[in-house]
């Protein structure tokens, strides 16, 4: 998709003013949150569990190309194909070539945030296949054209009413009377509407939560079952995935999975988490005759050895987005491109760029909510800032703020100075603001005064106070 | 260049090094060789045989499935006739062609009307084994092989997995161990693990409008456990 993340302002006032979104985004502090922190209140190892994950990720990342190419190994003994690509092109054509093998026409699929990256439903509807999107949410968002707005949760931006409409809209066959009203009959059209597309694919297309380079096993992790029988139903199954999916052995990935499911939808584990190995075996009744993997790259090797190596352990929980009071205020659409809320506020910039995706890493209020909830204790705020840095090492933030961060590094590198500076400024203020104690308006600081008041500095300054107490102490 | 040794040497050139030297390699190969269980929680550890029996019964339960308790295993076909009449389902089964099913008598109800096989869209209802059960999260462990298709696992409205009270375990470690030691007896060279290994906790959900949650999205909307309590339980 084309990103709009350099609109984000634009977006985001956008976003402010929807009142239906603001209605959808309403559900989650109910939903997510309080299930998660229920869910980790359960599990008294959950915190070294977390160290855990890290060390293992760590550890496979320090060692990525040993345990991909054991992964590669594994999955050609049990009969199985790895292709790697280096670009999201690159995996097109891949997959491509795979379903022209078959002559595919319906492509069912699986929940996969790679398949978004590599806006890999438009390709395919170019080349004259029909790729069916068989995740609930998916579904949805793949008859309305919109991109997800959420990792895990892709139309959380929606209400009810707007998954009838678009039903009727689409499921024209079905009689104009039946009750759509709630949400148990949406959930029942949708089944039985993607039942008859599950058995008439001819590819399935899923995508990766662990490979298991010890086995050259798969896993996928869901709710609905959807990937299941994507998988398990037609001729081919195709799994795509980016190479830091890696985990060594099933051992690992168990520990992973503990974390996993609590820290998304405060499932003690998800419904259906599957280990996928190869091709169906001589004369097993079912599952599919091929299986192909899909390594993809895109950017994620350069991240190695980096400041933003820390990212790879992603384990796409979305802990951080539903934590996070900028994702609550504004959904995930806002940020302008498949990955939403702080952890594609790290990782947009990495796939396509800081000058697109400046915006995001400075859309925080550095809370550190999202670090605190972080399975994988992922330092994203750190790596926001580094993403700040290196917007103004190349000269990308705006004049005005470069301006001001030059004035506000003079004086700070003059303690003396800043510090009788802001002593005046605070008392200047504060007789300026004429006893109210806040200002309406200020100029230079619309922005800010735009939404709220801006509190006037009352008293003395805390560096004054701190000497006024060393004094008193001693 | 190719891809696959462009993505390689990316790697390597990410992480200032060559490729890993035969002493470099050990630490990984060792870690995959031994496949060590890390940290496991003490929720299921110090359980005997009945008590993760009765922890993987009510963690079940939490998620929406089902269990009834049979004491033998003559009493499972007329736990499944039960659960059937009393959820207004038709007698008509899809059963695993599992041998291990065999052991019960299903013939005392001839109201069942069973057939053997892999599932077709329109089953209501399936029976399958199972190749264990985790307690810790009340998760049924199910294997696919030439006589446990995987669809019936998943197409029909009902699924009912008969479970022996020894396949119960703690944690998901123990029958990770359990399925080493029986792929090691008779898999090929090279295939390691079944085709499919599902984990499965509950019926099918989804929350994906406005995060209310409703069972049976795609797979099915009823899951059914028959526990056959053996001497194991009572004895442990």
């Amino acid at each position: 998709m084309q990103p709009t993340s350099h609109a984000f302002k634009a977006n985001v006032r956008d976003a402010l003013d929807d009142n239906t979104l603001q209605r959808a985004l309403g559900n989650m502090k109910t939903g997510f949150i309080g299930k998660r922190a229920a869910a980790v209140a359960r599990l008294p190892e959950f915190e070294a569990l977390r160290d855990q994950g890290r060390a293992i990720k760590n550890h496979t990342l320090e060692n990525l190309d040993f345990y991909l190419e054991t992964f590669e190994r594994n999955v050609t003994n049990a009969g199985g194909h790895v292709h790697w690509a280096r670009t999201a092109e690159e995996a097109r054509q891949l997959i491509l070539g795979i379903c022209r093998t078959v002559d595919a026409k319906t492509v069912t699929k699986g929940k996969s945030m790679i398949s978004e990256e590599i806006a890999l439903n438009d390709f395919l509807e170019a080349e004259g296949l029909v790729p069916v999107e068989t995740d609930l949410g998916e579904y949805i968002i793949q008859l309305r054209h919109e991109a997800p707005s959420h990792i895990i949760a892709p139309a959380i931006h929606l209400l009810k009413g707007q998954v009838e409409e678009v039903f009727r809209a689409t499921h024209t066959d079905l009689p104009a009377d039946r009750p759509l009203g709630e949400v148990h009959e949406l959930t029942d059209e949708a089944r039985s509407v993607l039942r008859k597309q599950f058995l008439q694919a001819d590819v399935g297309i899923t995508g990766a939560n662990f490979l298991i380079a010890e086995t050259g096993s798969t896993v996928i992790v869901t709710n609905e079952g959807n990937g299941d029988l994507t998988q398990t139903l037609p001729k081919i199954h195709i799994v795509l995935a980016s190479l830091e999916k890696v985990v060594p052995t099933l051992e690992d990935a168990t520990g992973i999975l503990r974390l996993l499911a609590r820290s998304a939808t405060g499932q003690e584990f998800s419904t259906y988490t599957t280990f996928s190995t190869g091709p169906r075996r001589p004369g097993d009744p079912d599952g599919p005759g091929e299986f192909h993997v899909v390594l993809l790259d895109n950017g994620r090797t350069a991240m190695l050895g980096t400041e933003f190596q820390d990212m790879l352990r992603c384990i796409r929980c979305s802990a951080c987005l539903n934590h996070c009071p900028v994702y609550q205020s504004v959904g995930g659409h806002a940020y302008g491109w498949v990955y939403p809320g702080p952890m594609g506020s790290v990782l947009t910039p990495s796939l396509i760029g800081v000058k697109e995706a400046g915006n995001l890493p400075n859309a925080s209020t550095f809370c550190g909510k999202c670090e605190s909830v972080c399975p994988m204790r992922i330092p994203l705020p750190k790596m926001m800032r580094h993403w700040r840095e290196r917007e103004y090492e190349q000269g990308l933030s705006p004049a005005p703020f470069r301006a001001g961060l030059k004035l506000w590094a003079f004086f700070a590198k003059r303690p003396k100075l800043y510090r009788f500076g802001a002593g005046l400024a605070a008392r200047l203020l504060g007789r300026l603001s004429g006893g109210t104690g806040r200002f309406t308006k200020l100029p230079l600081a619309g922005g800010w005064t735009g939404g709220r008041d801006l509190p006037a500095p009352e008293g003395k300054s805390f560096m004054q106070q701190w000497q006024a107490r060393r004094r008193e102490a001693a | 260049m190719d891809a696959r040794s462009q993505i390689l040497d990316s790697i390597r050139k990410s992480l200032k090094r060559g490729p890993l030297g035969e002493a470099a390699a050990a630490g990984p190969a060792g870690r995959i060789a031994s496949h060590a269980p890390g940290l496991i929680p003490a929720r299921t550890t110090t359980l005997d045989a009945k008590g993760l029996g009765d922890l993987f019964v009510r963690m079940a339960e939490e998620v929406q499935a089902t269990v009834t308790r049979v004491a033998a295993p003559a009493d499972v076909p007329g736990a499944v006739a039960e659960y059937l009449t009393s959820h207004n389902l038709p007698a008509d089964l899809t059963m695993a062609p599992d041998p291990t099913l065999d052991v019960y008598p299903w013939d005392d109800r001839p109201l069942l009307r069973i057939r053997r096989g892999r599932a077709q869209d329109l089953d209501q209802v399936s029976v399958t084994g199972a190749f264990a059960a985790i307690a810790e999260t009340g998760t049924l462990m199910l294997i696919s092989g030439n006589d446990r298709p995987t669809t019936l696992n998943l197409m029909p409205d009902t699924h009912i997995v008969v479970l022996r009270a020894d396949q119960v375990v703690g944690p998901y470690e123990t029958a990770w161990q359990r399925l080493r030691a029986e792929q090691a007896g008779n898999a090929q060279p090279g295939n390691t693990m079944p085709r499919t290994v599902n984990f499965i906790t509950g019926p099918s959900r989804t929350g994906d409008i406005e995060q209310r949650i409703q069972l049976g999205a795609h797979g099915p909307r009823r899951l059914h456990i028959v526990l056959v309590e053996g001497p194991d339980a009572k004895t442990a």
